[in-house]
């Protein structure tokens, strides 16, 4: 599937900078590791913008495209950031069949962002995964740390509300 | 050496030759896609699958080994059942116009359709996703529902070292794009066109100017005059089915005429007032403690390069018009007003062997007249069209000189078109100005051959001259990083963008892979121009008459007022993302 390019303005930080650059000038010596490096900088910024890449490409002595090439054949890349709030509906297939892309279709509409997307507030973040092991509580959703089960489309606003404030 | 069976006979080969390799040895053809000899080596496009006796499954031929013993069948029914499949199932996602397709009669993909008895284009059709042409570049076109994701063009970006371009998202979903899919015209692209002569369908081409240029010709207003690098004469028969390195300056000239230009000729006279210029230039730096090493300025690859990559270096470059442009501007100013002709209805063509040219046309101080030196820049593919779209029946035609005063050249202009060449032009001057003597041997062959760097040294007048040579731009990234680094130890260097120089430029006849894996063909085409400086009976830049005259006519000395007006540059520091 093509990954989505966010348009959200870059945020990053002195310190999160700080924290890349310690990472590629540990590892900027052997090109094989462009894939760890990148895997750090997910971890440091919570996902990969042309900002970061460019300072990837610069730092590992790579074209920025072989860069944005690898960002873009692994699933585990994002190239669109993780909001406050992130939500994560479940299409595993217990999850599926009860109807859980309704769940997503609801939470699109009402927030305005599709799967891998976040809103223009960096508030909520959506993605769509696979199966978290929650089957009994068909069809789920997790935001951040919290886990909701046994949804309907109808729960959704509730849900948000709670994270609106 | 390995004892191996192909079809059955017993063939002995190098040990560590493909299978591939091990078959053309033997005079057995194996068809190819992807694979690109030294280029690309990859083995993803499954057309040269064989059948390898013991061997769990067809294998493929341009990566696979040989081994003692090894049996292979070529063309069996499970080879050819295979093959087709597989241009099939290209074919279902390829977009077939090929009627209208600027390569269709040079398209391997078609070739091996007709091969292998390809019946029904449409037999896997499903799925298909439609992508934007990319029209950005001033130089090229890029239109991926014609790729076949074969990254012969990602090689070919990765051998210049800048790798603008690559295969994004995978599956299905796979394409050639830059960085953030942004457009070609917003990377650090440096229009080189290799992309364009590697590329084995229509997925890349040139940006086609044609039409502006038969446009002048029908103008009764314009004054058309066209001018042919140096490299031209060594490659556009190729076009025309002739040999690789058949030196075709007469009918190309007459081709020419025949089209309609007004006046044919030489840019081979420009590079000798390069030459002139340079040297200049060059002398004028030593003495006052300008910034050295100078480099060379002829190729507007690598001056894009240049300011992209090594921004900071700009003042090493040379601030010298390329020939092409040094040639507009001296018909726009001292030619127009020679002939009473307002520049403004002067239209000046160059005929290049390069797509960068496209670009350097449109750079900011190239108007010595105020108008554009140069209007339109044609790369030798784009002649061939309107060659044949003219009706002129090329290897018929009779051998034509060009028209004078311009149509001058010396043999060392004409070797402008090989790595090593503008360098030794520029020795042949520059040793004879500095000793006063009459230079007699003026081959210096330490500059010549196919090599990505080249060194030499040489004594002149009791001082030593250390000089280096890089062509293709991943080459020229050694030599940059030695200034970068402040351990360079050369006083001039010369640098083209593209691999063997203008002769294997982007906007040279594209030749099949297969005919790649058997001819040199940057050997080939720098020879047909060595020979024509050994034939010409000129062979010093500062000999040329038409330059002479120029001189005397009108700009006074190299490096005069008047000559920096006319024939100097600037450049820009570029972004590199």
């Amino acid at each position: 599937m093509l990954k989505k390019i966010s348009s959200i303005p870059f945020k990053g930080t002195k310190e999160q900078e700080e924290q890349l650059m310690a990472v590629i000038e540990a590892n900027k010596d052997d090109k094989s590791m462009l894939m760890h490096v990148m895997q750090e900088a997910q971890g440091i910024y919570g996902y990969l913008p042309y900002e970061v890449q460019v300072m990837i490409a610069e730092g590992m002595d790579v074209s920025l495209e072989k860069v944005y090439g690898v960002s873009t054949f692994y699933a585990q890349f994002s190239l669109s950031p993780k909001g406050e709030y992130n939500i994560s509906v479940c299409l595993g297939t217990a999850c599926y069949v009860k109807g859980a892309q309704d769940l997503v279709d609801r939470i699109s509409e009402k927030l305005g962002i599709g799967p891998d997307e976040c809103t223009a507030d960096g508030k909520f973040s959506l993605e769509a995964c696979r199966c978290i092991g929650a089957c009994g509580l068909a069809p789920v959703l997790t935001v951040n740390d919290e886990v909701y089960g046994k949804l309907t489309g109808d729960d959704i606003p509730g849900i948000l509300e709670k994270y609106m404030a | 050496m390995v004892n191996i069976k192909i079809n059955d006979k017993s063939y002995s080969v190098p040990k560590g030759s493909t299978i591939l390799e091990a078959a053309r040895y033997a005079g057995i053809e194996i068809p190819t896609l992807c694979y690109l000899k030294d280029i690309n080596e990859i083995g993803a496009c499954r057309i040269c699958m064989v059948d390898v006796k013991g061997a769990r499954s067809l294998v493929t031929a341009c990566v696979f080994p040989v081994a003692e013993g090894m049996e292979i069948y070529t063309n069996t029914e499970k080879v050819r059942h295979s093959r087709k499949m597989t241009l099939e199932l290209i074919l279902s996602t390829h977009d077939r116009k090929c009627l209208s397709c600027v390569r269709s009669g040079t398209c391997e993909l078609q070739k091996l359709c007709k091969e292998f008895g390809v019946e029904d284009e449409g037999r896997f059709d499903g799925e298909i996703i439609k992508y934007n042409f990319d029209d950005s570049a001033a130089h090229m076109v890029r239109d991926n529902n014609k790729c076949i994701v074969c990254r012969r063009c990602i090689a070919a970006c990765d051998q210049q070292g800048i790798s603008v371009i690559g295969a994004n998202a995978r599956g299905f979903d796979t394409h050639v794009s830059s960085a953030f899919d942004k457009d070609l015209a917003d990377v650090s692209c440096i229009s080189c066109g290799q992309c364009i002569v590697n590329c084995p369908t229509g997925a890349i081409v040139e940006k086609d100017n044609t039409a502006e240029v038969f446009a002048a010709i029908n103008d009764p207003e314009k004054f058309v005059i066209v001018q042919t690098a140096p490299s031209i004469r060594a490659t556009l028969g190729e076009a025309f089915g002739m040999s690789v390195g058949t030196n075709v300056e007469g009918k190309m000239v007459a081709a020419l005429r025949r089209l309609g230009f007004d006046k044919v000729f030489d840019t081979d006279f420009a590079a000798d007032l390069t030459i002139m210029e340079e040297a200049n230039e060059l002398l004028d730096r030593v003495q006052n403690g300008g910034t050295l090493p100078m480099i060379t300025s002829c190729s507007p690859g690598w001056i894009n390069y240049c300011e992209h990559y090594y921004p900071e270096q700009i003042p090493h470059l040379s601030t010298c018009k390329s020939p092409q442009q040094m040639f507009g501007a001296v018909m726009k100013t001292y030619y127009a007003e020679k002939m009473g002709i307002d520049p403004k209805n002067m239209f000046v063509v160059g005929i290049m062997p390069c797509t960068a040219k496209k670009f350097e046309t449109k750079r900011d101080d190239q108007a010595a007249s105020g108008y554009p030196d140069v209007d339109v820049a044609l790369t030798t593919r784009e002649l061939a069209r309107m060659i044949e779209t003219a009706g002129i029946f090329f290897p018929h035609l009779p051998d034509e000189t060009f028209d004078q005063p311009f149509g001058e050249s010396t043999g060392a202009s004409t070797i402008f078109g090989a790595t090593g060449g503008v360098m030794e032009a520029a020795l042949r001057t520059a040793v004879e100005k500095l000793t006063g003597e009459t230079l007699e041997d003026v081959d210096f062959t330490a500059v010549r051959g196919m090599d990505g760097v080249k060194e030499a040294e040489y004594d002149v007048a009791g001082k030593k001259i250390k000089v280096a040579i890089a062509s293709g731009t991943k080459n020229a990234k050694v030599l940059m990083d030695q200034i970068k680094a402040g351990t360079s130890e050369y006083l001039f260097i010369e640098i083209m963008g593209c691999p063997g120089g203008c002769i294997n430029g982007g906007g040279q006849p594209i030749q099949h892979a297969v005919v790649r894996n058997f001819v040199d063909l940057k050997a080939r085409r720098a020879e047909a121009l060595y020979t024509a400086d050994r034939n010409n009976a000129v062979r010093k830049s500062h000999e040329n008459e038409a330059v002479k005259t120029l001189y005397t006519e009108y700009l006074g000395k190299p490096g005069s007022h008047k000559a920096h007006d006319i024939l100097h540059t600037s450049y820009v520091a570029r972004k590199k993302y």
